[in-house]
């Protein structure tokens, strides 16, 4: 059980949680997640964690509405428990000083690249970061981005915010006027791909953050695994950070959508839930 | 060995079980036919979750007990690896006595009740049985009457919670729920230890919860078992992640003196063929999980699962038969069984086999999947499978399956669960870079104590240990450890 001390909403779908949770914020780095679930018939759940407060004891968590549980986590209140919170999972970013650092982050994908900002930068590097959202009230966490960047670029789809465009345009940019030693890409399948064929084409060191369907989150049943360079890797023990280029992201966007059905006529039948007790 | 075999003399000696032998002659006892467990009807238990042996009753009991001639040298003893008295709680059962016969169990077995009910007694005790060995006869059922004497006891509101020697201040950890987890903990609260559980998952039991399914293991029984445990003053820390939650460096600075690793062989392995990773393809743990943990056949639980109507199950041991047992209940028209070998070379225990055959599930022996397809969703939808024939034995002294070329044909399937064995979890070792490990992964202890050939504190056990093996074996471990610890702990109070 893990009791929420804060929620702050950035826009309608998309929250802020600060969780109780002394001791996965003891052990969390740059990267790692927890897997969640909500009530005793609850499904387990990975979220990232965006940061840490080791003194109040709490992790962080951004969470967008995308189906039942998040839907759950984002109607509790400040004082209710979370069921269960394991964690910290996966491997930590490997971060160390390389020069300059290219963030990419896109939708609720700018949360889990908070923590890989503010530790590339803490480790001496020059950090751009381009963030990308579909419009204004969908960009988040940008203050926080600006504080750890060197420089912030925002693109929105609708061009109501920053600049007009895609994630891919903000990245090319910086790309053609500046050497970049790396790449972090973290958001929607869709952009971390083509986000990954930009530095290919500029042969830049890339990493992604994947973001696949998981149960135990420890290795045990491979519903995680995705193709990375012709091996199946498990995405919560191995990842869940891999290189861009080796990423089969086909396979990976197919595999995502093995339950959409199922998803949909559960989430369905949860806003239905919700009209009733209303 | 030498006390033990003298106080089996001692006991088999003592007037209650001279008085019992006597009251009938052997020549009656062996010519007894061996009971028959029975079972919930084939049609109506595929179809739903209820367990398939429903148990003997005590008449029945009796009756198998009388069978057991209560040899001077009990060599089904040797079959077990926990050693169980057997033909003292067998005696026990004779002379009606059931909740003492229970206790006798529990002196040498803390989870009698999951044992009766999974141990592959037809490998261990019953093939050690004198009626296998000397008068080719089938042997005398010990599983299903050490099964009749735990249900017994826990139904029967009695059961007792053992003594624990006066509570000590040494604090020692076990990481791990499964069955050697609750064995050294039971062992250790015995012993007078703090002992607290720390488990990944959200429920506690391993294996034992989120793999071996209901309809063969109900949760209730490992929950009793459990709920003995806390009573014993054994804490339970689920949603912990040894080695990453906290670190065993964290844990020692906590105090935590010792530590049992029981982490299981949690890694699926996969068949590396094309198409694997199509949708509708699964390990079985991943099948098992979200149906036996996550309860996802279930309107009113959140985690989804995918029913299919063509399910192959690849592979021929108990995780295997578990698997395609459930998608039959699940609602499979064809669920059937792709193995490499023959019936003959199963793993798999034999119940298990035969449950399997009478709930209608299909086997395809000597068959082998070379690739999958899928249509343009990503959703599997059939396989191609190969012949195989089998030659000459390999390392495992089974026959080895060779293909037979130009035997390929397709098959449709819209679900596949792959079943061909499991790999050591990785966590606990990869966060101690000092422990020794073997190639494949398992944790190298010293066979007695079980403790770390490099780290002292640390003791393993169970499946981490000896790559997939049994619950009995894990448990078996799980006692020999909480020794280990025990005298270590000891050795080391006195050094200081
Ligand atoms: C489907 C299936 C059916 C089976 N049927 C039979 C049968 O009929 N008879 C039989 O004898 N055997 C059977 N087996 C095998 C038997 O279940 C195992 O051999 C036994 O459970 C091993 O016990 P264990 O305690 O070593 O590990 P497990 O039962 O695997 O338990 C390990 C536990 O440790 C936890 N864990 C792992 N790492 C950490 C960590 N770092 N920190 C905290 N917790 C951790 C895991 O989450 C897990 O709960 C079956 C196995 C399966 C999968
Ligand atoms: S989520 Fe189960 S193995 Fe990764």
């Amino acid at each position: 059980m893990s009791k929420i001390l804060e929620k702050e909403f950035f826009s309608e779908n998309v929250a802020k949680i600060d969780l109780y949770a002394p001791e996965i914020a003891k052990s969390r780095k740059p990267g790692h997640f927890v897997i969640i679930k909500i009530g005793d018939k609850g499904e387990r759940v990975p979220l990232t964690i965006a940061s840490s407060d080791n003194e109040k004891g709490t992790i962080t968590l951004v969470v967008q509405k995308v189906g039942v549980t998040s839907a759950k986590l984002l109607k509790l209140e400040v004082g209710d428990e979370v069921t269960d919170v394991v964690g910290p999972l996966g491997k930590a970013t490997h971060i160390e000083k390389v020069g300059t650092v290219l963030c990419a982050g896109g939708g609720v994908g700018v949360a889990p690249l908070m923590p890989i900002v503010e530790g590339f930068k803490k480790a001496g590097n020059r950090v751009i970061t381009v963030l990308a959202a579909r419009t204004k009230e969908l960009v988040i966490l940008e203050e926080q981005m600006r504080r750890y960047s060197d420089e912030v670029i925002i693109m929105t789809d609708d061009g109501t915010y920053g600049r007009q465009g895609l994630v891919t345009q903000g990245m090319e940019e910086v790309i053609k006027r500046e050497k970049v030693d790396m790449s972090v890409i973290i958001g929607p399948a869709i952009m971390m791909k083509f986000g990954a064929l930009t530095t290919k084409k500029y042969n830049i060191k890339t990493y992604v953050s994947l973001n696949t369907i998981m149960v135990d989150g420890t290795g045990m049943c491979g519903a995680c695994r995705v193709s990375v360079g012709g091996k199946t890797r498990f995405v919560c023990v191995d990842g869940p950070e891999f290189d861009a280029h080796q990423v089969d992201f086909e396979q990976m966007m197919m595999r995502m959508g093995a339950y959409k059905d199922q998803e949909y006529a559960a989430y369905q039948k949860y806003l239905g839930t919700l009209e009733t007790v209303a | 060995m030498e006390n033990i075999i003298d106080y089996l003399k001692a006991e088999r000696s003592q007037e209650w079980r001279n008085e019992i032998r006597k009251s009938m002659k052997t020549k009656e006892r062996t010519s007894k036919v061996r009971a028959s467990m029975p079972e919930a009807d084939p049609d109506v238990r595929n179809k739903s979750n209820v367990e398939v042996n429903t148990g003997l009753d005590k008449d029945i009991a009796i009756l198998e007990a009388q069978r057991c001639i209560d040899c001077p040298t009990p060599t089904c003893i040797d079959g077990c690896p926990v050693g169980i008295y057997i033909p003292k709680f067998i005696k026990k059962i004779e002379v009606g006595d059931f909740l003492a016969a229970a206790s006798v169990l529990k002196e040498t077995n803390g989870l009698p009740a999951v044992c009766g009910r999974v141990c592959p007694q037809e490998k261990q005790c019953e093939a050690s049985c004198f009626y296998t060995l000397k008068l080719n006869k089938p042997p005398v059922a010990i599983g299903y009457l050490e099964r009749f004497a735990a249900d017994y006891e826990r139904n029967s509101g009695k059961a007792t919670v053992p003594e624990v020697a006066g509570s000590s201040k040494v604090k020692v950890a076990v990481v791990g729920s499964g069955p050697a987890g609750l064995a050294a903990s039971g062992d250790l609260a015995k012993l007078g230890y703090d002992v607290t559980v720390f488990e990944a998952l959200h429920e506690i039991g391993g294996v034992l919860k989120y793999g071996i399914p209901e309809f063969r293991l109900p949760n209730d029984i490992v929950d009793f078992e459990i709920e003995n445990l806390r009573k014993m003053g054994v804490k339970f820390r689920n949603n912990f992640l040894v080695g990453k939650t906290a670190s065993f460096e964290d844990l020692k600075a906590d105090g935590f003196e010792a530590f049992f690793v029981g982490s299981g062989a949690g890694l699926p392995r996969f068949m590396n063929i094309p198409g694997e990773n199509y949708n509708g393809i699964f390990s079985s743990n991943e099948y098992l999980t979200r149906v036996n943990l996550m309860n996802a056949a279930k309107p009113e639980f959140d985690t989804p699962v995918i029913s299919g109507k063509n399910v192959a199950v690849i592979g021929g041991g108990n995780t295997a038969m578990d698997s395609v047992r459930t998608a039959k209940r699940l609602g499979a028209k064809r669920a059937m069984i792709i193995y490499r070998r023959s019936e003959e070379e199963m793993p798999a225990r034999i119940e298990e086999v035969k449950h399997a055959k009478e709930e209608g599930i299909e086997f395809m022996n000597l068959h082998n999947p070379l690739e999958y397809y899928a249509d343009e969703t990503g959703r599997v939808k059939s396989a191609k499978i190969q012949k195989m024939k089998l030659g000459e034995p390999d390392a495992s002294g089974r026959r080895r399956p060779i293909p037979i070329e130009g035997s390929e044909f397709v098959i449709d399937v819209d679900t596949v669960v792959v079943s061909v064995g499991v790999s050591p979890n990785p966590i606990v070792p990869a966060s101690l870079p000092k422990l020794e490990i073997t190639d494949w992964g398992t944790i190298v202890v010293d066979k007695d104590t079980m403790q770390s050939s490099t780290m002292p504190e640390i003791f393993a056990g169970g499946d981490i240990v000896r790559g997939g093996a049994t619950v009995i074996l894990a448990m078996g471990d799980g006692r020999k450890a909480a020794a280990g610890m025990h005298k270590y702990i000891q050795e080391k109070t006195k050094a200081n």
